[in-house]
């Protein structure tokens, strides 16, 4: 960390109009800015240098929380993980979210940090974010794939030349909610279904979602379909707070008499992207919520697993938090 | 002995301006035409600079100046440069630039065309050790020792120091490999001893590395005036880093003004003084203008300093009992480019002293690689190995059938030990009263019933902890004066490191006069308030070592008094006492001479009453600061000759309770209790915070604090907080218990003696062995994290070998 920012040009506007124009304007020099959770590192370890920083900050059509008429909720993406966390209404029908939010980096990050900054992201490898070369910074190669790399935090699936995780809380909240995600760009606007939003890298390396330059992703939707359901959150990390995840686990769940009708179940920091357990949802629908269950699905959660030098212990660390989730 | 002001708490006056933001730090100074710096660091672990070339970065406006190696003093290896043209580590600085903002001085920098030559590194002592293993250093890669036979070898020297490849392979993967040791010592016969033993555990073992990772990275401001260069500087010490910044500079020390009023923690990385200060005052020289350096997380990270790692094998043999009857330790040590501390050494006192193994043999080499700047971290040596020795001990008590706390008792030294080949000795010692206590406070019988309970996935674990440090040094400097305003003036050679220690030791003075602390002043913090000689402000020595110098001043200022009074207004000097800033007869009421009075009435009489004489065995430091005190009252000036035989022990025990979650590693920790044997409590609410901040530290350096190299290009991906990951507020527990045997260590006055290094020990140790309780697992490695225990606990092998390190 050089703890000094280059120069580049601040603009701030107020509307996502113009927040799309000036980014077009600025292309590929151009970049928007949220909490500034993410960005300032990047600047301050004079990496990223961007000529033109678009501050969304001042755009309030892009903050706060409301409930739509379908029966979901709408989030601002420039609404802070401490809103979220906090919202009653979130806290009561989406209770996962709230919980993965409040899990989020330190009080202090979430105080500024937004939720669209969190799911936006880039990579926490640490030789990406050391300014190396990699295949991820445009390079062409990977230094943590490698036999002596140490890539203890790194992924267990989906390796494409980069091995990088979702570093993301509320991504796999978000993508267990079968949440969409609203982005506006030159082109207008199109939602995303968030388990399309994030990317990994044999579609796009150097990007973690499909936000294309001038694309601002301005809300997020939340279904009705999981309101009210049987939430599970987990995140093991090295720390209780100020910490990414090790591996984090997010599910919802329809219980009846025992039986476990329906399931979204998602698990992050194993994979580039959220990683949408299929797999899982189709042995345990129809089941009981018990231990055997559990059992049977964690054993098939890590099924394809390949381990690097220093990451295996997320075996059986994402197998007994496919467990806790299930058994409830 | 019943005190007014010993162990008594009170309120210091750094406290409130610290609460309040109105403390200046170093970077909170200003001066007119201050400009700043910042350096030019070595990108990779090794390589020699073969191409520098400012021209663009000068010609940029608001740049004042560029500052290379070939500027600064040059040392030997092993010692760390200011600036070098041949880094042996990365980030190590190379050049530096002072311009009008920081955005500047950045911007400058990329502008600077330097070429490097990469030259091949090593970050594992072992593989150094290896024959044709890479010397860190072109003079070698071991420190210290002394080789029979090998011309040249020992000291603070750098040699060529390499085992036999049959070393290795006798030892294979599991074991450490045991070539000739550079130091070694021996203590009866252990090999006998183990052949008799009743058990016998053998175990290799890795203690990580970790960053000092204070608060504060260090700051530097200086310019020069009249000749005099003045420092300001983030340090843990005040009056020992003047004679060491004067030879850096190569001025004397009269010239030095050294202010370091306060310190965002140090915990021995700024004990002494340190390089960039040196170039800070050097680019001042330069340019003629106040620099300021400010040293980023990352920097602080690669040369704020890092307590050297251990490579080691143990093997202990104990009698049916549980008496300790040999030890046969041997420790790598691993450090970064430079002359590294003694830990390895302090590691084996310690064990000699707490366990008092019968018979015991140390083997040892200090390693040099190309990692950053090793320096003495809290405990240097005694904090690593309590994390190595203590589970294992809980593995012995258990394989023999004994209680965890009676094994440790069996073993305790009493105050008559003799230990290591020195036959070293101790001033005091009340280790068994600590433990006593510990377990009645602690419940530990009810706890240990506890262990093993599960609760679903999750499961008790109890440990009990020890830890000692030598806390406490003697033969320095006090100096008091009582001005004509009334007041006693303690002047504070000590620094300010954060423990309050300087206040907390500067009331012993206060005590000998019955002077109240309102009218006693604390002069600390800028050597031109006219500071004595006293050591750094490290090794938890300050409450003894200075309780003593203070002790003495104030002892001999008692009798200045009473002559004084003698002999203004008559009679014998014993018939005067001193108490309630005034001295008096003590049969005649209408004898009484204020300290106000006495301080005007010394300025009149000059000569030794108002400093114009004084002992001529005071340090240096302290004659360059009685000519800044001379006239100001009544002065005193004393070198402390109290007697003193043996290291002072500062003794600390923990005791932890923990509800481990097999399926996560994670665990919480339910309870944690800490009883000292410090001697006579000086400060409670200074022990308390001591305690309490050693046990968050320990339990750092027991399950958290991450230093991480790769070994293909020697970088490092642990280079800010989020990275190496220090304990946060939630993972410590809520609510710590502190106690203390307090009982007096004679060899004190005031029976005092110091604590700081073994709170955070004893913690670290008693955390590990609880979560060994739990799991049943000894991983004989810190940290312990939490992939270490999901493997353990899912049968999978972990992902290093037994003594990698690194990782």
């Amino acid at each position: 960390m050089k703890d000094m920012m280059p120069s580049f040009n601040l603009v701030q506007p107020i509307d996502v109009k113009s927040a799309i124009n000036l980014l077009t304007e600025a292309g590929a020099g151009g970049w928007a800015i949220a909490g500034g959770q993410d960005s300032f590192d990047w600047f301050k370890d004079r990496i990223k240098r961007p000529h033109t920083v678009v501050d969304l900050s001042g755009i309030d059509s892009i903050k706060g929380i409301r409930e739509t008429d379908d029966g979901g909720i709408e989030i601002g993406a420039l609404t802070t993980l401490t809103d979220v966390e906090q919202n009653p209404i979130i806290k009561e029908k989406y209770g996962l979210l709230s919980t993965a939010s409040g899990r989020v980096a330190s009080p202090q990050i979430r105080n500024k940090g937004t939720l669209g900054g969190n799911v936006s992201q880039d990579a926490r490898c640490w030789y990406y974010r050391s300014g190396l070369d990699c295949y991820r910074a445009g390079g062409n190669t990977c230094y943590a794939d490698t036999p002596e790399g140490m890539n203890r935090e790194h992924c267990l699936f989906g390796a494409s030349r980069c091995v990088a995780v979702t570093p993301s809380d509320t991504a796999v909240a978000l993508t267990t909610l079968e949440a969409n995600m609203v982005i506006v760009g030159p082109n207008g606007e199109r939602i995303v279904p968030a388990s399309e939003y994030f990317i990994g890298p044999a579609i796009d390396i150097e990007r973690m979602t499909v936000l294309e330059p001038g694309d601002v992703l301005i809300a997020i939707r939340i279904p009705a379909k999981w309101s009210g359901a049987k939430f599970y959150f987990e995140k093991v990390a090295d720390r209780a707070t100020w910490d990414f995840p090790l591996v984090n686990i997010a599910s919802a769940m329809k219980v009846s008499e025992g039986i476990i009708e329906d399931i979204s179940i998602t698990c992050g920091a194993v994979e580039c992207v959220p990683k949408r357990l299929t797999v899982v949802q189709d042995i345990v629908r129809g089941s009981a919520a018990n231990e055997e269950t559990a059992s049977l699905a964690a054993g098939a959660a890590s099924r394809g697993a390949s381990a690097l030098n220093y990451n295996h212990f997320k075996i059986p660390l994402m197998e007994n938090l496919v467990k806790r989730a299930i058994r409830g | 002995m019943a005190y007014k002001l010993i162990g008594k708490d009170f309120t210091p006056q750094d406290v409130r301006p610290k609460v309040t933001g109105a403390g200046k730090y170093t970077e909170d100074f200003k001066v007119d035409g201050m400009v700043y710096m910042k350096m030019l660091l070595c990108p990779m672990p090794s390589a020699n600079v073969t191409s520098f070339d400012a021209t663009d970065a000068l010609d940029m406006p608001g740049v004042f100046g560029v500052l290379t190696a070939d500027e600064v003093p040059q040392v030997e290896e092993p010692g760390f440069p200011m600036l070098t043209n041949k880094p042996r580590q990365l980030g190590m600085p190379i050049a530096a630039i002072a311009a009008e903002t920081e955005s500047i001085a950045a911007e400058a920098l990329e502008k600077i065309k330097v070429t490097f030559d990469p030259q091949p590194f090593v970050l594992d002592p072992l593989e150094s050790l290896y024959p044709g293993g890479t010397n860190a250093l072109d003079g070698g890669n071991v420190t210290g020792g002394n080789i029979q036979g090998k011309e040249g070898v020992g000291g603070n020297k750098i040699h060529d120091f390499k085992w036999t490849a049959r070393d290795f392979a006798i030892a294979g993967d599991e074991k450490m490999p045991m070539g000739e040791a550079p130091v070694e010592w021996a203590v009866g016969d252990v090999e006998a001893a183990f052949a008799e033993a009743a058990l016998i555990i053998d175990e290799p073992f890795v203690t990580a590395s970790s960053s000092h990772a204070a608060l504060e990275p260090r700051s530097v401001l200086s310019y020069w005036e009249n000749g005099k260069c003045f420092i300001h500087g983030s340090s843990q010490s005040q009056s020992w880093m003047m004679p060491g910044l004067a030879r850096m500079m190569n001025i004397s020390l009269e010239d030095i003004v050294y202010v370091a009023e306060y310190c965002g923690g140090g915990f021995g990385s700024k004990a002494s003084p340190y390089p960039v200060q040196g170039m800070t005052a050097y680019m001042s020289k330069k340019i003629g203008r106040p620099v300021m350096l400010r040293v980023t997380r990352a920097e602080e990270y690669h040369f704020g300093g890092q307590r050297p790692g251990f490579q080691g094998q143990v093997k202990m043999g104990f009698d049916k009992q549980g008496k300790m009857t040999a030890c046969d330790l041997y420790i790598v040590q691993s450090g970064g480019p430079n002359r590294g501390s003694g830990d390895y050494s302090s590691a084996a006192g310690a064990v000699a002293l707490v366990y008092t193994p019968t018979n015991m043999r140390f083997r040892g080499a200090a390693v040099v690689t190309n990692k950053p700047w090793h320096v003495s971290q809290r405990g240097p040596g005694q904090n690593q190995i309590a994390c190595v020795i203590e589970p294992l001990l809980d593995k012995a008590a258990k394989e023999l059938g004994i209680d965890r706390i009676a094994i440790r008792n069996l073993n305790a030294p009493e105050a008559d030990v003799k230990f290591t080949n020195r036959n070293s000795t101790v001033t005091s010692m009340f280790l068994k009263d600590a433990f006593s206590l510990g377990a009645d406070l602690f419940k530990w019988e009810e706890k240990k019933k506890m262990s093993g309970q599960r609760n679903g996935s999750k499961v008790i674990g109890v440990g009990v902890g020890t830890a000692y440090h030598s806390a406490g040094s003697n033969g320095f400097d006090g100096l008091l004066s009582i001005r004509p305003d009334g007041k006693l003036y303690v002047h504070s050679g000590v620094g300010n490191l954060g423990t309050y220690s300087y206040a907390g030791t500067s009331r012993a003075a206060a005590e000998v006069l019955q002077c109240s602390w309102d009218n006693t002043v604390v002069l600390r913090g800028d050597s031109r308030q006219g500071l004595p000689w006293t050591l750094a402000q490290f090794g938890s020595n300050s409450s003894y070592t200075n309780t003593r110098t203070n002790f003495v001043a104030a002892t001999k200022m008692k009798k200045m008094l009473q002559r004084l009074a003698a002999q203004e207004l008559g009679d014998a000097p014993e018939d005067y006492d001193v108490a309630n800033e005034s001295v008096f007869h003590t049969s005649d009421e209408t004898k009484i001479m204020t300290f106000a009075e006495a301080a005007s009435k010394a300025i009149e009489l000059g000569g030794e009453w108002d400093g114009h004489e004084y002992p001529d065995d005071l340090n240096d430091v302290t004659k360059s600061a009685m000519k800044k005190v001379v006239g100001a009252g009544l002065v005193s000036a004393a070198k402390d000759k109290i007697p003193k035989e043996g290291s002072v022990p500062g003794m600390a025990t923990g005791y932890c309770m923990i509800e481990l979650d097999t399926e996560t590693g994670k665990f919480e920790i339910l309870e944690y209790h800490s009883v000292a044997d410090c001697g006579t409590v000086l400060h409670p609410k200074g022990l308390e915070q001591q305690l309490r901040g050693g046990a968050v530290m320990g339990i750092g350096e027991a399950v958290l604090d991450r230093v991480i190299y790769d070994p293909q290009n020697g970088l490092c991906a642990t280079v800010g907080l989020d990275q190496t990951k220090p304990p946060s507020i939630l993972d410590v527990p809520s609510n710590m218990e502190m106690s203390a045997v307090d009982k007096p260590d004679l060899s004190n006055p005031l029976g005092v003696k110091g604590i700081g290094e073994p709170a955070m020990g004893c913690a670290a140790a008693a955390l590990l062995c609880a979560i060994s309780d739990a799991t049943g697992i000894y991983f004989n490695r810190t940290p312990v994290d939490p992939d270490m225990i999901i493997n353990a606990l899912s049968g999978r092998p972990q992902s290093f070998k037994p003594l990698q390190v690194n990782t």
